[in-house]
């Protein structure tokens, strides 16, 4: 019984193979357009993923700078302290002396000649507070009260920055999620046409299968397997497009971050990625072929 | 044993094709469905090969009654005839093997198991060297014979053909007519429909005559 079920499911695949062998052109395009239509949303989501990855290596996590004032005292700075190590938002601190600051900039940008130039040291005393990742809201709001504490001249969070990153992300998953959707239901509708047109073509074939005992199980599968197959092939072609973009890209990026001596590099999309993205070719092919199927083959009926 | 008790069949369109009809096939049996065209022949054989349901009344094959059996169990009963189509119903995009191979295929034979039936069947009909040919390359009487192959290969025991000799010449007629008596003799049922009254000459088998969807005159000849 399940032998006979396993020769009817290789027979099913055979035979599609056959078929998309059999007009190689027709399905070479069909695979080309599905490929070129995932391929978009499933590129803008790696590159996504990349700008993760580099934001990540930049640091994300949120810093807020404490500039005192010129006339702080030991004392000024052990109060801040000891409020620093009360709040619960930070979760690390960093005193930078006025002196340290000074040295710091001789040493980073070759300055010794004008620092030694000054008359007195114009940098003030600094904390650089690391906080927990919580909203941009959160720390905005922290940084603010920070303000508001005696002997601090200027309290700086970069929120700007990070709410438009955000933003920014958000807006790349709304447009990936739109992208996807449409171009989904596109391939679907085009999967649906492709069986519509095979199962015309193959009326009497379908027709002579029934009457000789065929189950409409038997009679799905080749358009189910064409459809499944289709799908796959589609998901590998927009596989093989973003790899072979992102390689286009990385040549330039090269030369761009080269003159800033930097090292980025974009991934292509990762195994788990790949998987994801191949199932849901596959599953898209073989819903459009199975809708198709559903809505014409009661149609052909032995009469 | 296949059995119809008070079966009528009338189409949507109000056209009464069959009407009151009772008949015992005993299995085994070699019998001849005759009438003029139009005479329930050909809706009789679909009836029993459950290609068509009957309006009232009751058929029963082998003590199970097909009229009353839910759509999905009905491919399972259509495996265990073999049905020769009145217009051939061959595909001509396939060669005569694959033609052959489909009931096999349905049925989920192995490749190995196939290929062999499929000679034995093709070699019965005189087809052997022709496997590869596209049915479109062969003559009325070799597609028939094709036909009577691809009904025969998965072995059923109830062997039903309508009109088998519809576009021949006699000789051709007599060769094909020859194959059924030999399928009858292995212990296969075999139904056939005709209007050619020369072949029911020098028959000493069953005979039953429809007119206008009544059963007129059921008589063996033996």
């Amino acid at each position: 019984m399940i032998r006979a079920w396993l020769n009817q499911h290789w027979y099913a695949f055979t035979l599609t193979i056959k078929r998309l062998l059999s007009t190689p052109v027709t399905n070479l395009l069909s695979i080309l357009v599905m490929g070129i239509a995932i391929s978009l949303p499933a590129g803008i989501f790696t590159l996504m993923e990349n700008l993760h990855t580099i934001s990540g290596q930049i640091s994300i996590s949120p810093q807020i700078s404490l500039f005192l004032k010129q006339h702080a005292t030991q004392d000024d700075i052990d109060l801040i302290r000891a409020k620093l190590e009360e709040d619960k938002l930070v979760t690390g601190y960093q005193f930078v002396s006025k002196d340290q600051a000074l040295y710091q900039l001789q040493l980073d940008n070759g300055l010794t000649e004008a620092v030694h130039n000054l008359a007195y040291n114009p940098l003030p005393d600094a904390f650089v507070v690391d906080t927990q990742d919580v909203s941009v809201d959160v720390i905005d709001q922290l940084r603010t009260d920070m303000q508001t504490w005696p002997a601090i001249e200027h309290a700086q969070f970069d929120s700007a920055w990070a709410k438009r990153l955000e933003a920014l992300t958000n807006f790349g998953r709304m447009l990936v999620f739109v992208l996807l959707t449409l171009l989904s239901i596109a391939i679907i509708a085009v999967m649906f046409n492709t069986i519509r047109l095979q199962i015309l073509t193959r009326q009497i074939e379908i027709e002579v299968s029934k009457l000789i005992g065929a189950t409409d199980a038997f009679i799905r599968r080749p358009f189910l397997y064409f459809g499944a197959l289709q799908g796959f092939a589609g998901g590998i072609t927009a596989w093989l497009i973003i790899t072979f973009v992102l390689q286009i890209l990385n040549d330039e990026l090269q030369a761009i971050v080269g003159l800033y001596a930097m090292n980025l590099h974009l991934h292509t999309i990762g195994y788990g990625d790949t998987i994801s993205l191949l199932l849901f070719t596959t599953c898209l092919g073989w819903l459009g072929a199975r809708a198709s199927v559903a809505s014409h083959l009661w149609q052909i009926e032995p009469r | 044993m296949i059995q119809l008790r008070h079966v009528s069949k009338r189409f949507p369109d109000g056209y009464m094709a069959l009407n009151n009809i009772d008949l015992t096939i005993d299995t085994g049996e070699m019998v001849f469905v005759t009438g003029h065209s139009g005479a329930g022949k050909s809706t009789l054989l679909k009836l029993i090969a459950t290609i068509e349901r009957p309006t009232s009344g009751s058929i029963t094959i082998n003590g199970q009654n097909i009229a009353q059996i839910k759509p999905a169990a009905l491919p399972f009963l259509r495996r265990k005839i073999g049905f020769v189509f009145q217009d051939h119903k061959l595909l001509f995009d396939r060669t005569v093997f694959d033609n052959v191979l489909l009931p096999l295929q349905i049925s989920g034979f192995d490749q190995n198991t196939a290929a062999s039936r499929i000679r034995a069947a093709l070699d019965k009909v005189g087809l052997l060297g022709k496997e590869n040919v596209l049915p479109i390359t062969l003559s009325g009487g070799e597609q028939q014979r094709l036909c009577i192959a691809r009904a025969v290969v998965h072995r059923p025991a109830i062997l039903i053909a309508d009109e088998p000799t519809g576009n021949l010449d006699s000789a051709y007629a007599r060769d094909i007519m020859a194959m059924f008596f030999s399928f009858h003799q292995v212990g296969v049922t075999v139904l056939i429909a005709t209007h050619d009254a020369s072949l029911l000459e020098d028959n000493r088998h069953r005979v039953i005559a429809l007119r206008q969807g009544k059963l007129q005159n059921d008589q063996s000849m033996a």
